[in-house]
């Protein structure tokens, strides 16, 4: 009853193909919006309760909405188009050296002339890292032509590896410090500074919904359809007329566009100044669980697994603290992981879809209340 | 599935009911410690970890707190990851009435990441012996203070070192010398330093690096075994320092020809290869191990009362280090008490503190130090306040100082620090500080 689309007549075909045909689901997504582009903001002018301080919104907020875009991106690839990846964390990394590089100009002496890109502004730079990413994601992406399953997520392992390998011993990428470790440029998006807090987490929160919708509306669009249809079988695809080529690296673009763009905005927004090893072989499985655990082929559940990843460990982490129990942080971190662990094993037994599954035979569930038969 | 919701809502509410009481302690001073306690650096972090608790608790115990004022501490695990460190920052940075009151992350990656987020929360960051070679110069540097040496520092006290062991400094030409390192910010540090004296010293250097964690070696050893060098400095940490000593002894180098730079230089990281670490010089960050003045107290008021965290690394090299931050940190609070009254400081007053700290020979003798440090003075321009280190040799059952101090050479460091800290201030857009104008 609650969730009852009865009486929601579709007079245009514009309704009949809205990104969500349900009120109930127009609603709630607006609600969502507000909330988090006003709610939330001023909340934390206020102060209220769970923003007092910037913890909520330093620690947590930004990298969920950050590491949510990274698997909104892998989903495409992997959840829509059926092409393992376990290279997300070198896609990131491209995103934030190739936005890095932008960020503090480009000089490359060549034999006739010397390519010279001036510093460009931030939002451009993190854009262009997505580019970059995108482009190198195109060329890792024409082995799953041939190849299928395992044996590609084995090649994208190669690009993981090689990126990690790239940016720890090319020293241009890293502007020749001498450490190897880089600094962000000043977070200047046209005059506006994020440097607060609440700004910064604007700015993800802007580029995180733009992607989202973008997602959603590209995935239910005729790209989409192909990658679907490749995803579930790829030979009957291109029976009916599905280009592979087109599809799968079409796929591997867009996902690694996005997903560069998360890694761009990992570095410059919550990190800072970061090293290789921020985006090595952990951050590229952490980003593969959240899309398993969220929902395979679910932009909502991109948003579901990243938090269960990313926040419950959090979370775990200072219940034992906070409940006043006197426990040492070794044997806190250490059941951090037996929580979690078992609570993927758990998830994964009732409901091996992933979250989004859950919410779906919610809905259903919600449809038919009071009267289930 | 009721009753859970209900008993996760119910547990929820509790934690914030407790959580709330436990922030608000009128007089007290808040110091977060960012700890790893698990993972593969464990071995080297719980030392140091335990000796900046129970220097904490001594002060406590001792003399009621620092002038009165009672420490209250909480540590967050980071497993020395950059990203779990920037959220255990974020956790700790605002408890307490006045807020942290000094970040000691032991990481480079985690230093790296939070230097960029100190100025804007004004909370100083006191990096003892790691972190950017170049905050030593505090006016582009404000906040950090990478006390008692740089990775500089140590680089050049190496090679000082080899040089005395051949005799002079003149009969460095023409020896090869490598670096086994950790490929990390941490371990790319000394190059530069390195690549320096190579060029002014006439010596061949070669850096090889290790990548994270560090069990994976053999090639590089293999390397060293074609290549020969007449050296090899370590610039490992946790598990890889003891997997590299391993590996020397595999392909039979010399481990009396290699030197450790002080983060390769403890108890965790030779016990593990037994008889193999036997002869393996590495170098001190001033102290060594062993008990001094100090452990007199931190054993009458600490340990007898069961109040210690410590088990076997007690009197270790990285449980002193870790007494020696929390004594720099707490002097610097101190020193800042002075002028802001005996209360709970913000981390920008204790900044003040850290700057004017001035460790003399005599203060450090009071502190119950002596033969653990040399006299140190921070400075607006100096962060760093000393540029002195040992060698210590391993004898397979403790560490044998087996040298006096060497100062290092500031003529070649400090163009460095100039060059390096000036490329950030123009990176970040800084005007650094005019130092002549502070009082």
């Amino acid at each position: 009853m609650l969730y009852r689309e009865t009486g929601q007549f579709k007079t245009s075909y514009a309704a009949d193909m809205a990104i969500f045909p349900i009120r109930q689901d127009r609603i709630a997504l607006w609600g969502l919006l507000i909330f988090a582009f006003i709610g939330i903001p001023v909340m934390d002018a206020f102060q209220v309760w769970p923003l007092r301080g910037e913890y909520l919104i330093r620690a947590i907020l930004i990298p969920f909405l950050i590491l949510s875009l990274a698997a909104v991106g892998l989903n495409i690839l992997t959840g829509y188009c059926g092409q393992l990846s376990l290279g997300s964390g070198a896609f990131m990394a491209i995103g934030a050296y190739g936005a890095y590089k932008f960020g503090t100009g480009v000089r490359i002496p060549l034999e006739i002339f010397t390519i010279d890109i001036p510093p460009l502004p931030v939002f451009w730079c993190i854009l262009l890292g997505g580019v970059m990413s995108a482009f190198v994601g195109i060329l890792f992406g024409i082995p799953s032509l041939r190849i299928k399953g395992l044996y590609l997520a084995v090649a994208t392992l190669a690009a993981q590896f090689f990126f990690d390998w790239v940016f720890i011993r090319v020293k241009w990428f890293t502007n020749y410090t001498s450490s190897g470790s880089v600094v962000a440029p000043d977070l200047n998006f046209f005059g506006f500074f994020a440097n607060k807090p609440i700004e910064k987490y604007l700015v993800c929160l802007v580029f995180v919904t733009v992607f989202a919708l973008l997602a959603k509306n590209l995935v239910r669009g005729n790209i989409g359809r192909q990658w679907m249809a490749i995803r579930d079988m790829d030979i009957a695809a291109e029976l009916i007329g599905i280009r592979p080529l087109y599809a799968k690296l079409s796929a591997f673009a867009i996902s690694s566009f996005i997903v560069g763009v998360a890694g761009a905005l990992w570095a410059f927004i919550y990190l800072g100044a970061w090293e290789p090893l921020a985006f090595n072989i952990d951050r590229s499985f952490q980003i593969l669980f959240m899309v398993i655990i969220g929902g395979l082929g679910s932009i909502l559940g991109s948003f579901l697994g990243a938090a269960f990843i990313l926040v419950l460990p959090i979370l775990l982490d200072q219940v034992p603290h906070a409940l006043g129990v006197p426990v040492s942080v070794e044997t806190v971190s250490l059941l951090v992981f037996v929580v979690t662990g078992a609570l993927i094993c758990w998830l994964l037994i009732v409901e091996p879809h992933g979250f989004a599954r859950l919410w779906s035979t919610g809905k259903e569930k919600l449809r038919l209340w009071p009267y289930p038969y | 599935m009721m009753k859970i919701t209900v008993a996760l809502a119910a547990a929820a509410l509790g934690v914030t009911a407790v959580a709330e009481p436990a922030l608000a302690q009128a007089n007290e001073q808040f110091l977060p410690a960012l700890v790893y306690r698990t993972g593969p650096y464990a071995p080297n972090g719980i030392p140091f970890a335990d000796g900046v608790q129970d220097y904490w608790t001594l002060l406590n115990e001792r003399d009621g707190g620092i002038n009165g004022v009672r420490i209250a501490s909480e540590e967050c695990e980071t497993g020395y990851a950059t990203d779990k460190g920037v959220e255990c920052y974020e956790r700790l940075k605002g408890k307490g009435p006045t807020g942290a009151g000094y970040f000691s992350p032991l990481s480079t990656g985690i230093t790296f990441a939070l230097t960029e987020k100190v100025p804007g929360d004004k909370i100083p960051l006191l990096t003892m012996g790691y972190g950017r070679s170049e905050s030593k110069n505090g006016a582009v540097f404000p906040w950090n203070f990478i006390a008692v040496g740089s990775y500089w520092t140590a680089a050049d006290v190496a090679i000082q070192h080899i040089a005395h062991e051949l005799g002079g400094i003149a009969n460095l030409k023409g020896k090869k010398i490598s670096l086994v390192y950790h490929d990390s910010p941490y371990g790319k540090e000394p190059i530069a330093a390195l690549e320096e004296r190579a060029k002014l010293n006439g010596f061949t250097f070669k850096a090889i690096p290790v990548t994270h964690p560090g069990v994976e070696q053999k090639s590089q050893w293999l390397a060293i075994r074609q290549d020969r060098p007449d050296y090899v400095l370590l610039w490992g940490w946790g598990v890889m320092n003891s997997t590299s000593i391993k590996e020397a002894a595999a392909v039979g180098y010399p481990r009396d020809k290699m030197i450790g730079v002080w983060w390769s230089g403890a108890e965790p990281d030779v016990t593990p290869a037994g008889d193999q670490s036997k002869g393996y010089k590495a170098l001190m960050l001033q102290h060594g191990a062993g008990k001094f003045q100090v452990h007199a107290d931190l054993d009458k008021f600490v340990v007898s009362k069961g109040k210690s965290v410590a088990k076997d690394d007690y009197a270790q090299v990285l449980y002193n280090r870790g007494v020696i931050n929390s004594m720099i940190g707490t002097e610097a609070i101190r020193t800042a008490m002075k002028k802001y009254g005996n209360k709970p400081l913000t981390g920008e007053q204790i900044r003040w503190g850290f700057e004017n700290l001035n460790l003399s020979e005599a203060r450090i003798k009071e502190l119950g130090f002596e033969g653990m440090l040399q006299p140190m003075k921070f400075t607006c321009q100096d962060h760093q306040g000393a540029d002195v280190a040992r060698v210590q040799q391993w004898d397979g059952k403790e560490w044998k100082t087996v040298s006096g101090y060497y100062k290092a050479d500031l003529s070649i460091l400090d163009p460095l620090v100039k060059d390096q800290s000036a490329k950030y201030a123009v990176e970040k857009k800084i005007t650094p500080r005019d130092c002549s104008k502070e009082s």
